[in-house]
């Protein structure tokens, strides 16, 4: 997987509106093969945004994405993987851990097949990789908020997808889930996935990401953090996000 | 000696109870879709909406069931495209589309010179009345829900739980969705004949509400919700024999019942675990 050529995901002068809101302008990246790329920038700066355009959720104004080589929409079942935030979820729903992490195998799986034994590994190393295999057959609802976060990820690697993208999954977990799901990601990049993330927390972009975004409709800034921190463009994030609390993005 | 089985000597009980079956399996099935998505209140509208199309039928001497069929999966199909492409709420959708549909079938019944549709039949069913006929109907539009069932049933669990990340994973969510509102509205037809059209929302919703108080995964919550929702349609046929009473309605009561005893049970659960 080290030697994939070309870039995961390639976004070129980007547009995305809400009616009449503008809630992309011209957005430009690429996020390579094997690296961990953040998305920083305050509320309402497009974050979320950005990555459900990427997911092909989301029909742009104007622009180009191209993931794994193809438009979004195109690219064939399993490939990319999305981890919304956990608000997003029915956690009453009739579903154990291990239901929900099993979902991650339905896109691989024609109907006729059987949910066999490599969908069931690949569930349990998901859910061992998360520290959730032993709460396997515990209800969805008497998760707290970290472990739901760490079933969404498990679901999301049980799917063994090309591309990973997450939102905002330290946002309001404990510390030890949010280095659980660090070592996860870092994990998966070495061997060579890319990651798209957002995150509110600037404190250790250096320690989970390779290269960092600010973003604030446009992009501010790309580089490595410690180049973006001195050339001072999150700065003003900083002091933005920390007047504003960890308040969630929608 | 046998009094307890004097209902089922007669063919046209016989025929009510195959119904009885087949009303109470589709229902459930769907109907845990229904709950788990919140559907509930579009399984009334298309009921409500699908008179239109039986006085429609009627007009044009047309099969009263095809009349209601056509119009409740072109009314199933109009929702899912305006709850997909409009801006307008989907109760209030359904809130005005359906009720301005029934107003629509009542408003060209009440313009017929000499209508013999037996309005009450529609209304509030006439399980006692289905044909061989009718059988074959129910019994072809049952395998074919089932076996659409079967082949989309990773597909409908993956999308009612989690639509967004199983559309960004690769499903065809929308497809999905449309065909679940082509198997409901389908079902609901099935239904009415049983049931009618005020209460065919009950056999969708109450047999799978009941299931979903006592199980914590989806596949022994749409077992439960078949086996109450099949008690109900032939427990409730039975009982009516007896008491002399509505099927239809006796069946909805006993559905009802068994949802409150779902409860009671519930809370019997959590009382003894506390």
């Amino acid at each position: 997987m080290n030697a994939q050529a070309g870039d995961a995901v390639k976004v070129v002068n980007l547009v995305v509106r809400y009616d009449r809101t503008l809630a992309l302008e011209g957005v430009t990246l690429d996020v390579h093969f094997g690296e961990a790329m953040g998305i920083v920038g305050p509320n309402g700066s497009g974050k979320s945004t950005l990555l459900k355009s990427i997911a092909g959720l989301l029909t742009p104004a104007s622009g180009a994405i191209t993931v794994l080589g193809a438009p979004p929409k195109k690219i064939p079942a399993g490939s990319l993987a999305y981890v919304p935030q956990i608000e997003a979820a029915d956690w009453s729903f009739p579903a154990t851990v291990w239901d929900v992490v099993a979902m991650g195998r339905f896109p691989r799986l024609h109907f006729w097949q059987h949910f066999g034994e490599q969908d069931r590994s690949a569930v349990e190393a998901a859910l061992r990789a998360v520290n959730m295999y032993n709460l396997r057959a515990r209800h969805i609802g008497e998760l707290s908020g970290g472990q739901q976060q760490r079933v969404f990820v498990a679901r999301a690697i049980a799917q063994r997808p090309q591309l990973l993208l997450l939102d905002e999954p330290t946002t309001g977990v404990d510390a030890e889930t949010e280095e659980a799901l660090r070592r996860v990601v870092r994990s998966l990049v070495d061997d060579g996935m890319p990651v798209l993330m957002t995150t509110h927390d600037l404190d250790r972009v250096d320690e989970w990401f390779d290269r960092l975004l600010v973003l604030d409709r446009r992009v501010l800034a790309i580089g490595k953090p410690d180049e973006v921190a001195e050339s001072g463009a999150y700065a003003s994030i900083r002091e933005h996000t920390h007047t504003h609390g960890h308040a969630r993005s929608a | 000696m046998n009094a307890l089985l004097v209902p089922f000597e007669y063919a046209f009980m016989q025929r009510a109870f195959v119904a009885a079956i087949a009303v109470g399996l589709l229902c459930s099935v769907m109907g845990t879709y229904v709950v788990l998505r919140k559907l509930s209140f579009i399984g009334d509208g298309i009921a409500h909406a699908s008179f239109a199309g039986i006085v429609i039928a009627y007009i044009r001497g047309l099969d009263y069931y095809v009349g209601a069929a056509i119009v409740a999966v072109l009314t199933a199909l109009g929702i899912g495209f305006v709850h997909r492409r409009g801006n307008i709420s989907l109760d209030t959708t359904i809130g005005v589309l359906f009720t301005g549909a029934f107003a629509l079938g009542v408003f060209l019944m009440s313009r017929l010179k000499n209508y013999a549709v037996d309005l009450q039949s529609f209304l509030f069913g006439d399980i006692l009345s289905v044909s061989s006929k009718d059988l074959l109907f129910i019994g072809i539009l049952s395998l074919l829900i089932a076996l659409t069932v079967v082949v989309l049933f990773r597909g409908l669990l993956y999308t009612t739980f989690d639509p967004v990340v199983a559309q960004a994973s690769g499903l065809h969510v929308e497809t999905i969705e449309y065909v679940l509102l082509v198997m409901l509205a389908l079902t609901i037809i099935v239904a009415l004949q049983s049931v009618g059209i005020i209460l065919v929302a009950a056999l969708l919703v109450t047999p799978a509400a009941a299931a979903y108080q006592l199980t914590k995964r989806f596949t022994p919550m749409m077992v439960l919700a078949v086996v109450l929702g099949i008690a109900s349609t032939v427990g409730g046929l039975y009982l009516s024999y007896f008491l002399r009473s509505s099927s239809g309605a006796t069946i909805v009561l006993l559905a009802t019942m068994l949802f409150f005893s779902a409860i009671g049970v519930k809370h019997l659960k959590s009382f003894r675990s506390a």
